[in-house]
């Protein structure tokens, strides 16, 4: 791994650093990552990210409770020990089905929701006791912060980030 | 401004005629004589068993209208032959009744759905303006356009169930069994409710309920049309109010409306979430009727202005209402399913026996197929898409009003053929006629809504 240097530039505005962003990817220099302090509308858009897939996840993951409760239900009250329980039809899981639905649904709604969730701090890497990766504490509050790699590019890089209406253009050398 | 293309005026001038035709043809068979009814019966039961069985089986289901008079079959079997005869002559007249019913029925349940469209929209419509929507003020006139149906099409359903039950009137109790005041003498439960359901009241009530709503539609318009050329906010404000007050006006009606001119069919029947059930199945019917035209006229050019983040609104309202229908439809089957009170589970034993592949069908079509099909974000943006999910959910709403009316008035004798069908024709005819006439009426463009600006750049 090269010794590899970052360039940070900060902003005080979600509409400058939306400028900013499109000026950079027009010189088609990578962004590494931006910090922001409350979600940015359409910044992903700007950046070119891909879109998530996590809405995916989480339909297959509501399949997955559905069958669940389907395979529970129909295990204990038709195939293991069919009771006859006030008169409901115990012989066959479809002649008992209303009775279930209300399970099926909320079964399909939790799996649906929790196993998202969980999907979603796996792949954010987010944890108890994580350690903080943030390069500057003023992006939580209000300022925005661009990270983009050098690759022998300093002076032209700087001055493109100081004409965009940075606040601040820091070079930092990133210890790996 | 919208110019109504000839080709659809003469497609809907072709639907009412051919309408009409199938509609008069159903009448003139419908009436058959004793004799005609018998014959058919007995060719029906000729491979089967004898006539007793298949009045027993007839007898067993429940049949509200002969509800009173069911209590003679108990020793029908054991009895002598005179019993027998008047047995079989009794099941005959029944299913005289029923043959006659049917194109009364047929023409109900049409007028009804096209109506409850109309209605939804209206409901949906008022739904926001009370919310301030910033998104909808580019459909306005469409929804617009859509309400004009209401006023004729509420009319001629309470002029359908009039005539039905008034013989003047060409009909003889072919769709409310409480009009017949030779039923209701024979009825301890119909009598005690008579309080509710006579005649005079089912017309007062009727007036008064097309009339508020007119009422609201009507103004609303005005006001509408009267904002464009404003300049100030008070045409704005005043359809505000009016519209949340419509809203109090019709949540009551709209409930009373489902027991007076729906569940009334059933007289012996009662449910509380009935008339939710009857709002949600027009609510969703009338945005998909919205999602459709829009989709229409943009494709004709008219709506430049509307782009995919409003259809992607709309559809999303047809998933969501969607479900929101199952969810009533099943919370009143299921509680009923699950209690199994003799009274009130007659309702669905009979669809169960009878209207299987209708009732089951319609759950597939109102909700499965919209649940898969308009669950993706970019499906919803795709005109075809929401069409063809759209076609799917009327086609169940009509087969919903179809399962709530048919198994009270026909009972077994149902079938979806020339009288059905050419009652939707009819009345889809007369629908398209009335709805693009008025679109023609008021530039699409509501472009005095304070709104009007931030829908014209919704994007989602």
């Amino acid at each position: 791994m090269e010794a590899s240097k970052v360039i940070h530039a900060i902003y005080t505005d979600d509409d400058v650093l939306m400028a900013a962003v499109k000026r950079v990817r027009a010189e088609k220099h990578h962004i590494e990552e931006i910090y922001t302090p409350f979600p940015v509308h359409g910044l992903d858009k700007a950046m070119g990210l891909a879109p998530t897939r996590i809405a995916i996840t989480s339909f297959m993951y509501g399949c997955v409770g559905l069958t669940v409760a389907i395979v529970m239900m129909n295990y204990i009250m038709i195939q293991d020990w069919p009771q006859n329980i006030g008169g409901k039809p115990s012989f066959s899981y479809i002649e008992n089905m209303p009775a279930f639905v209300p399970i099926m649904f909320e079964l399909t709604v939790f799996f649906a929701a929790h196993l998202m969730v969980i999907t979603f701090y796996l792949r954010s890497r987010m944890w108890p006791f994580k350690k903080a990766e943030n390069p500057d504490v003023r992006t939580t509050d209000d300022h925005f912060l661009m990270e983009i790699a050098i690759h022998g590019n300093e002076k032209e890089l700087t001055t493109l980030l100081e004409e965009t209406g940075a606040v601040e253009v820091n070079i930092i050398d990133k210890a790996h | 401004m919208y110019t109504f293309s000839n080709k659809l005026k003469t497609f809907s001038i072709i639907l009412m005629v051919l309408g009409l035709l199938g509609v008069g043809y159903g009448f003139m068979t419908s009436h058959k004589s004793f004799e005609e009814v018998e014959t058919m019966l007995a060719g029906e039961t000729s491979h089967g068993g004898g006539h007793g069985e298949a009045a027993e089986s007839h007898e067993s289901v429940a049949h509200d209208e002969h509800a009173a008079e069911a209590s003679h079959d108990m020793d029908a079997h054991g009895a002598s032959a005179e019993v027998h005869a008047d047995e079989h002559a009794k099941h005959v007249e029944h299913v005289q009744h029923q043959i006659a019913n049917r194109p009364w029925s047929a023409l109900y349940v049409a007028a009804f759905f096209f109506m409850m469209i109309a209605l939804g929209v209206l409901a949906f419509y008022a739904v926001q303006w009370a919310a301030q929507a910033g998104w909808s003020p580019v459909l306005f006139r469409v929804m617009e356009g859509i309400t004009a149906y209401l006023l004729p099409g509420a009319l001629i359903v309470l002029a359908i169930a009039v005539a039905s039950g008034t013989s003047w009137l060409g009909g003889h109790y072919n769709l409310f069994v409480w009009m017949d005041p030779e039923v209701v003498a024979h009825d301890e439960l119909i009598k005690g409710k008579s309080g509710f359901l006579n005649m005079t009241g089912f017309i007062i009530r009727g007036l008064i309920f097309i009339a508020g709503w007119s009422l609201y539609r009507y103004y609303s318009r005005k006001f509408s049309i009267a904002q464009d050329s404003a300049d100030n906010n008070q045409n704005f404000k005043k359809t505000f109010r009016i519209s949340a007050a419509f809203l109090v006006f019709y949540i009551y009606t709209e409930s009373m409306m489902s027991w007076d001119w729906i569940m009334s069919v059933d007289p012996h029947w009662f449910s509380t979430l009935f008339g939710w059930y009857v709002f949600a199945s027009m609510f969703v019917s009338g945005i998909t009727v919205i999602a459709m035209f829009t989709i229409y006229l943009k494709s004709r050019g008219y709506l430049e202005f509307v782009n995919d983040s409003h259809l992607h609104d709309l559809a999303k309202f047809m998933f969501a209402i969607s479900i929101f229908w199952t969810y009533l439809w099943f919370s009143q089957f299921m509680l009923i399913w699950y209690s199994n009170i003799p009274e009130e589970v007659t309702y669905f034993v009979t669809r169960f026996a009878d209207y299987k592949l209708p009732f089951l069908g319609m759950v597939v079509m109102n909700f499965v197929f919209p649940l898969l099909v308009l669950m993706n974000s970019d499906y919803k943006r795709i005109p075809w898409f929401v069409v063809m999910a759209g076609i799917v959910i009327l086609a169940g709403h009509y087969i919903d009003v179809f399962n709530m009316i048919m198994p009270a008035t026909v009972g077994d004798r149902w079938f979806i053929g020339i009288p059905e069908l050419s009652s939707i024709c009819l009345f889809a005819g007369l629908f398209i006629f009335i709805t693009f006439t008025a679109l023609t009426k008021a530039p699409l463009l509501a472009k005095g809504n304070p709104f009007i600006k931030e829908s014209e750049h919704f994007h989602y």
